[in-house]
C-alpha cells in the first residue's frame, strides 16, 4: 500500500465553483477587494476544498470512495488560487486490511493542512 | 466578551438534505474527483449502487445547513469577523448515493477559552433514510480576541 503524492493547482475559478457546490459563499473566498479589506492577501481557498484534495489523494490511491473511513485535519496556512498544492502521504501502519496514513498539504512554503490522519479500509467494497 | 461555556450539550433540531445526482456531479467536478462512481450512472449501477455515489467529502454539502444553524445560533454569540475553521474530522459509514435523504443533528460538544482564544467544537451526526449513520463530523472553530 502506497499513497502517491498529489499535485493540484487551483484555477482562478476554483473558489467560485466550490462556493456553488458547497454553499459556502463567504466573500473572503470570492472577492479580492473584500478579502484585502479584512487583512488577507486576496481571496483564499476554502479549507474544506483543500481537505477534499487530501481525501482525493487517499481514495485515488485506494481506488474507491468506500475505502476512506476517517479523515481528520488541522487547517493552518492560507491557500491561494493559482499556486500548486502538494499533498504528501506517508503510510504509518497497515494491518488486517486497514491502513493509517499521515498527510500534509503544502503550497509554496505554507503548510495549509498539517497533522492530517486518514484511515483506509482496503477491503471495503 | 465572555465565552458562552454553558452551551455545551445543546442539540439543534435535525435538518434533512435530499441528495441529487447532478449535485454529486457538480461537487465532484469542483474538487477534481474523476472516479466514474461519481459521474457515470452505468458504472455506478454495474458496481451495485442504485445511483451515483457521493465522494466522502460531500459530507460538507449534506451537513451544510445543519452546521450553519449552529454557527449562527445567536445564543452562542460567535464573533464571525474573527472566526477561523481550525480543525475537521469526518468518520464515514455506508456510502451516500443520489436519492438518499440525509438527516443531520448538530450538538455543541465543547466551548472553551485558552489564552484569549475561544474554541467552539460541534459534532454533526448524519443518518440516511434507513437510519444508518453515514457520517460523524467534528468541527473545531476558533475566535481570536475572546
Amino acid at each position: 500500500m502506497d499513497v502517491p503524492e498529489l499535485r493540484v493547482t487551483p484555477a482562478p475559478d476554483t473558489t467560485v465553483r466550490y462556493a456553488g457546490a458547497s454553499g459556502d459563499f463567504n466573500p473572503i473566498h470570492l472577492d479580492d477587494e473584500f478579502a484585502r479589506s479584512v487583512g488577507l492577501p486576496g481571496r483564499i481557498l476554502h479549507g474544506l476544498w483543500t481537505m477534499a484534495q487530501v481525501a482525493r489523494a487517499q481514495t485515488e490511491a485506494a481506488d474507491g470512495p468506500e475505502k476512506l473511513r476517517r479523515l481528520s485535519v488541522q487547517f493552518r496556512g492560507l491557500g491561494l488560487p493559482g499556486e500548486e498544492i502538494v499533498v504528501t502521504s506517508t503510510v504509518r501502519e497497515t494491518a488486517d486490511g486497514r491502513a493509517v496514513v499521515n498527510v500534509e498539504a503544502v503550497q509554496e512554503d505554507r503548510r495549509l493542512i498539517r497533522r492530517a490522519v486518514a484511515e483506509l479500509d482496503l477491503d471495503a467494497a | 466578551m465572555p465565552v458562552k461555556v454553558d452551551a455545551a450539550g445543546k442539540i439543534y433540531a435535525p435538518v434533512t438534505y435530499a441528495v441529487g445526482r447532478e449535485k454529486i456531479r457538480e461537487y465532484a467536478r469542483a474538487v477534481g474527483e474523476t472516479h466514474p462512481l461519481h459521474h457515470d450512472l452505468e458504472a455506478a449501477r454495474q458496481a451495485g449502487h442504485p445511483d451515483l455515489v457521493a465522494p466522502p467529502m460531500f459530507a460538507v454539502v449534506y451537513t451544510s445547513a445543519a452546521i450553519a444553524g449552529a454557527l449562527f445560533d445567536p445564543e452562542l454569540e460567535i464573533d464571525f469577523a474573527h472566526l477561523l475553521h481550525t480543525g475537521q474530522e469526518f468518520v464515514w459509514g455506508p456510502l451516500v448515493v443520489a436519492g438518499d435523504e440525509i438527516t443531520t443533528e448538530t450538538e455543541v460538544k465543547d466551548v472553551s477559552e485558552r489564552g484569549g482564544v475561544a474554541f467552539y467544537v460541534f459534532e454533526t451526526r448524519s443518518t440516511n433514510e434507513r437510519g444508518e449513520l453515514v457520517c460523524t463530523g467534528t468541527w473545531t472553530n476558533a475566535v481570536r480576541g475572546a
